[in-house]
């Protein structure tokens, strides 16, 4: 069986804290720029405060995964090496990268540090992954969330690395490192600035009936009605009408959260090494009540009693939850 | 289970003179918190960039006054001021009372509640986000660490706010 | 300084499911008429797609390289599935002919052997571009997300290690890729059960906002610009940074007459400005972009600086 890490959220060093007293093995964080996916007003960490919190955690035997995982465009390379040097200094026990020249420069210049393949290299097949373990040393591979079960089984058998895969919160739908989405509305990329669906472009607007807009760069990306609960404008969760959808629909996906609770001891058994939960954009509440809950779950299985599974799909209640593409092909 | 709100109530006869005592009332104590937060987390200043020097109008609805913070380090601003008479806002956050208290607090998730119908943001969403962000780097609980500079009294009001928006919340939950 | 070899026009791979006869009227077409001097061919959205037009591409490839043109084979974009997997692997095994590489599973299969480096890579800088070239690239196209100095910067790195620097100059751009097939989604079907509805599309799904505003295009798995990227009046530019290759992606528009303008243009036989005014004419009711080029929203049409 394999050990089950939690790897949990942390934007803030206050929300960092959270997860390491709720009992989380690793955290993982960044810093306030461009070299990370959640590149997000008010969020992340100056260096002063990595080092105080890589202190804090190792303290209290938590691990600390710096995300280094956006894609420097070209003339701005430094600022990625520059990063991990800084890192390796406050001594973060793994990078978490996605860009072949970012991981080629930590494999040779930190060599002592762990790296692992973000979800946002977008590696989905046994060659693609090992192309970066041969390549890079890569020791751990933080899987799409496109996989079905038995093809993580499957995938756990022909490659050299392990498998990290995202049970809880936010349900990407777009290949992440791939979606130009929110620079084709805002100027502002995800892949380069680390950006997505930035508050500076938000908008909401009342109408006279009583619904409301949620728009994006003056794009309307729904409408909701008077009674009906509006969501933060993120392209792929947006409603929009086709030719054979005049109605308005959710071309893409709904918005609905990610909750693998009920899957956790098949995911443990198919060879999973390390859960993630998605969320360093959320408060410490939330990274308090699930890290907590996850917890409890995850020692539960490891000492082979029956998880409370009530206690985790309670924390998405009132949410719609989904099991992805975890559970059926069908999702796709 | 959307909570619908009338963003803008009407005044009513007597409001104003009621507001702007109420208003006189709160203010020795709104100074006293926000200096003492100020001078507690200073690490929040840095975490709201350029919008230290936006004006954010907090409007509880059940409250007779609206709040106006300017987070200014060099020029803390946090009074409460009449509707009829708030500045300009760069951003305003407007809702029930306890809900603004849980957000700070983030008791309630940003992303979930911040966006839904329960609150209403309007102006500059990402000076919002910021505050948002920011106050949630703070340990521990600012309602709590607000409730103690008031003694016993304060506990008093908070554990009873809180009691009647739970009761208040399952109410809008079942309809 | 380095002699500046004459700029290639390319003609991408077709990302949509247009029938065996369509493709093969297109490629004859192109073959004939088209002024570009390279042709990406091979299927690289969706691997459901690929047995309809496969049988079809030696006889293209055939005719394409008799009448003068290069002729590269694209790999997937997304690579999950054994069947995937295995295309993927087969292409890469291949000798003879240059292939573009979409995947990284590509890129592990081909080892050291020579190829070029498709615009799904992500082959965002000089760092990625020099391991890239060490590990027997010879080419590369940008993402075509990217902005002007970065474009310029990743070109002279490029070039130095004797690399093509390749651009997509017209077309809608891709947005992103997903495991769900949104065309099949829109249908009330899953991607397993699709029955090929994105046949219907040859130029994508138009998606609209509830306001009724056009935005995205559905190509199956694929998200696209509803606006087709031009950057002929920026050519000059991308020339002088030192891109090697032009690309134009198909759309359902006159390919030839597009190739004509860029290829006029480029020459000096037509004004910038004139060949730009026929390609806005040629395009119909789809909007012009160069948004991404000038670091602005894709979607938005900068204009020209006025001549020095």
């Amino acid at each position: 069986m394999s050990l089950a890490e939690l790897i949990c959220p942390a934007g803030t060093p206050a929300a960092l804290r959270t997860a390491v007293d709720a009992g989380a093995d690793a955290v993982y964080c960044g810093f306030q720029d461009a070299t990370n996916a959640r590149n997000f007003p008010g969020l992340n960490f100056t260096p002063e405060e990595l080092a105080e919190a890589v202190g804090y955690a190792h303290a209290n035997g938590t691990k600390v995964l710096l995300a280094l995982n956006t894609y420097p465009p070209a003339g701005k390379v430094d600022l990625w090496r520059q990063a991990a040097d800084a890192g390796a200094r406050m001594g973060v026990d793994a990078f978490i990268v996605a860009d072949m020249g970012v991981a080629d420069y930590i494999a040779r210049t930190h060599p002592d540090v762990r790296l692992h393949l973000s979800v946002q290299a977008a590696a989905s097949s046994p060659e693609a992954i090992r192309y970066y373990c041969e390549n890079f040393g890569v020791r751990r591979v933080v899987l799409p969330r496109i996989l079905t079960i038995p093809e993580i089984r499957q995938l756990r058998t022909e490659i050299p690395c392990e498998i990290e895969t995202f049970i809880f919160g936010n349900h990407g739908l777009m290949v992440e490192g791939r979606c130009s989405l929110t620079n084709y509305l805002t100027g502002q990329s995800t892949n380069m600035d680390g950006v997505c669906s930035p508050a500076s472009d938000v908008d909401y607007t009342r109408h006279g009936d009583g619904s409301m807009s949620s728009q994006l760069a003056g794009f309307t990306i729904d409408r909701f009605a008077p009674d009906e609960k509006a969501g933060y404008p993120t392209i792929c969760k947006g409603r929009y009408t086709a030719p054979h959808r005049s109605e308005g629909y959710y071309a893409f996906e709904e918005p609905v959260s990610l909750n693998l609770s009920r899957l956790l001891p098949e995911l443990i058994e198919a060879g999973v090494h390390a859960f993630k939960i998605e969320g360093r954009q959320r408060s410490k509440s939330y990274v308090r009540n699930v890290v907590s809950a996850f917890r409890t779950a995850v020692d539960d299985i490891r000492a082979g009693r029956q998880p409370d599974m009530a206690d985790l799909v309670a924390l998405t209640e009132g949410q719609k939850q989904t099991q992805g593409a975890f559970e059926t092909k069908k999702w796709r | 289970m959307s909570i619908t709100t009338t963003p803008s109530a009407p005044i009513r006869p007597g409001e104003r003179p009621m507001a702007r005592l109420a208003c006189l009332a709160v203010q020795p104590i709104l100074s006293r918190v926000v200096r003492r937060i100020a001078d507690r987390h200073p690490s929040l200043f840095a975490r709201l960039g350029p919008h230290r020097e936006t004006d954010f109008l907090i409007d509880p609805l059940e409250l007779p006054f609206a709040l106006h913070l300017r987070p200014d380090p060099q020029a803390l601003v946090f009074r409460a001021v009449p509707r009829e008479a708030a500045p300009r806002a760069g951003a305003t956050i407007r809702g029930r009372f306890l809900l603004l208290l849980e957000l700070i607090d983030a008791e309630e998730d940003g992303d979930a509640a911040f966006f839904s119908r329960d609150l209403e943001v309007s102006g500059d969403t990402e000076a919002v986000v910021r505050l948002r962000n920011a106050l949630d780097d703070m340990d521990g609980s600012l309602a709590e660490e607000t409730a103690a500079m008031l003694g016993p009294p304060g506990r008093a009001i908070l554990a009873r706010l809180r009691r009647a928006y739970l009761t208040d919340a399952k109410g809008h939950e079942s309809a | 300084m380095a002699v500046i070899p004459m700029t290639k026009l390319t003609l991408g791979p077709i990302a949509y499911h247009w029938s065996a006869e369509t493709r093969r009227d297109f490629y004859a077409c192109v073959a004939d008429e088209a002024p570009v001097d390279e042709v990406y061919l091979g299927e690289v959205i969706c691997s459901k797609r690929a047995p309809f037009h496969e049988a079809d591409l030696p006889a293209t490839i055939e005719r394409l390289e008799r009448a003068g043109k290069t002729v590269i084979l694209s790999t997937l974009a997304e690579v999950m599935l054994k069947r995937e997997r295995k295309a993927t692997a087969d292409l890469a095994a291949m000798d003879a002919a240059e292939i573009e590489i979409n995947n990284a599973a590509g890129l592990f299969a081909r080892g050291k052997r020579p190829h070029r480096i498709g615009p799904f890579m992500n082959a965002y800088n000089e760092a990625t571009i020099a391991w890239m070239a060490g590990q027997g690239a010879t080419h590369v196209c940008l993402p075509s997300e990217m902005p002007a100095p970065a474009i310029a910067a990743a070109a002279r790195a490029a070039r130095d290690l004797g690399l093509g620097v390749e651009v997509q100059v017209f077309g809608r751009a891709s947005l992103a890729v997903s495991a769900r097939c949104y065309h099949a989604r829109a249908h009330g079907r899953t991607k397993d059960n699709c029955q090929f509805v994105c046949e219907d599309d040859p130029d994508g799904m138009p998606l609209r906002t509830r306001d009724d505003r056009p935005i995205l295009r559905v190509n199956g798995i694929q998200t696209q610009s509803e606006s087709y990227v031009d950057l002929l009046p920026e050519t000059g530019r991308l020339m002088a940074d030192g891109v090697t290759h032009l690309r134009l992606m198909p759309q359902e528009v006159d390919m030839v007459a597009v190739a004509t303008l860029f290829r006029e243009a480029l020459d000096g036989k037509l004004s910038v400005q004139e060949a730009d005014a026929r390609l806005a004419a040629l395009s119909g009711e789809a909007d012009l972009s160069n948004g991404f080029y000038h670091g602005a929203a894709g979607y938005r049409r900068i204009a020209m600086a006025a001549p020095t």
